[in-house]
């Protein structure tokens, strides 16, 4: 009963995600629609975290597995991508430093400017 | 063999669950971000595909019915986002600027170098949300036309770069606050990053988790534009 429940919960909001992206007409994936429409439920207590908790957790810890299928399937792909491969490496490489350094750097910068209290 | 068994409607499912299982005991046994299950299952079903003559497609095919869950699973990430925001509150605005540049930072610059090194349509999108956790990453680029393998892939060794070399940069740029390191951590290197950033410190592993959930959303919001433009 209580799994159940919480599926139902977590199906309604993924439902009305894929319900917002057909009905907004922009490349945003159904599932950051619901995720924000669940988080503004939780967020507002109309959703209290217990009515989802369990099975929201055993969710986020079998996804990986899904990822596993695309990887696979990169088989079918692999000749576009091996005649690119040294400037995939190369932008995915720079990229991953450089947003590092970026995203770090902005928050301590940000940090310093309000005052030292920010232990909490 | 491969028709025998690909004939058995959970085969696929089992043989993806049971690569997984060893790749998830090789992480543990090595405790290495290189030792990525992910990457070992893919590689083990690969070679049970090859060695069984069972192609890619009827693979993809039978496991078809998993990618349901997809949905749902990432709706869910809103829960451990609620929790970190309760307790992460005064330190928001910091959180949130260093989060916003990274993430204008990262699409802006694929987009620059695939453009420089003369990427197509297909591979630059595929390549832009390689920095956000697979799950929002795939279906970004899957919707708009790029490949789902290689995004999946260079989110993966996004994070295992961040994941290895995250303490020396930490160092290098002085990023001695726990907060600083998660933003850092969580933006750049999702999810395989968030669990080194635990290891530093309990708050950057927080901030961390929080900053890809952000990052993730942020990009989604993002991404149409970089769509139109190319």
């Amino acid at each position: 009963m209580k799994y159940i429940c919480q599926l139902l919960y977590i199906l309604l909001f993924s439902f009305a995600g894929e319900a917002l992206q057909v009905l907004i007409p922009l490349p945003i994936p159904a599932a950051i629609y619901g995720m924000v429409l669940l988080l503004i439920a939780l967020s507002t207590g109309l959703l209290k975290s217990e009515y989802i908790a369990d099975t929201a957790r055993f969710l986020i810890a079998i996804m990986p597995v899904l990822f596993v299928v695309p990887v696979v399937n990169i088989l079918r792909h692999w000749g576009v991508i091996a005649s690119r491969l040294g400037a995939i490496i190369v932008i995915v490489a720079a990229s991953t430093f450089v947003v590092f350094a970026v995203s770090g750097l902005v928050t301590k910068w940000y940090l310093r400017k309000k005052g030292g209290d920010h232990n909490g | 063999m491969g028709d025998f068994l690909m004939s058995i409607p959970l085969f696929a499912l089992v043989l993806t669950m049971g690569a997984f299982r060893i790749g998830l005991w090789c992480q543990k046994k090595t405790g290495s971000a290189l030792c990525n299950p992910i990457l070992i299952a893919a590689l083990l079903v690969i070679g049970v595909m090859l060695i069984a003559h069972i192609p890619a497609e009827r693979y993809v095919a039978s496991t078809a019915g998993l990618q349901w869950l997809l949905t749902p699973a990432t709706v869910c990430l809103a829960l451990p986002l609620y929790e970190q925001l309760k307790v992460l509150g005064k330190n928001l605005p910091a959180i949130l600027w260093g989060i916003a540049a990274g993430t204008v930072t990262s699409l802006l610059g694929i987009f620059g170098l695939c453009h420089l090194f003369g990427l197509d349509q297909t591979l630059t999108i595929s390549l832009l949300p390689k920095s956000v956790t697979t799950a929002m990453g795939i279906v970004l680029s899957g919707q708009n036309g790029g490949i789902e393998g290689l995004t999946s892939i260079c989110i993966i060794i996004t994070g295992i770069l961040g994941s290895l070399s995250g303490t020396l940069l930490c160092r290098l740029l002085k990023l001695t606050d726990p907060i600083c390191q998660g933003v850092a951590f969580g933006t750049a290197s999702h999810v395989i990053g968030t669990s080194r950033a635990t290891q530093i410190d309990p708050l950057a592993g927080a901030v961390s988790s929080l900053s890809l959930a952000i990052s993730g959303i942020l990009t989604a919001v993002l991404f149409p534009l970089f769509v139109k433009i190319l």
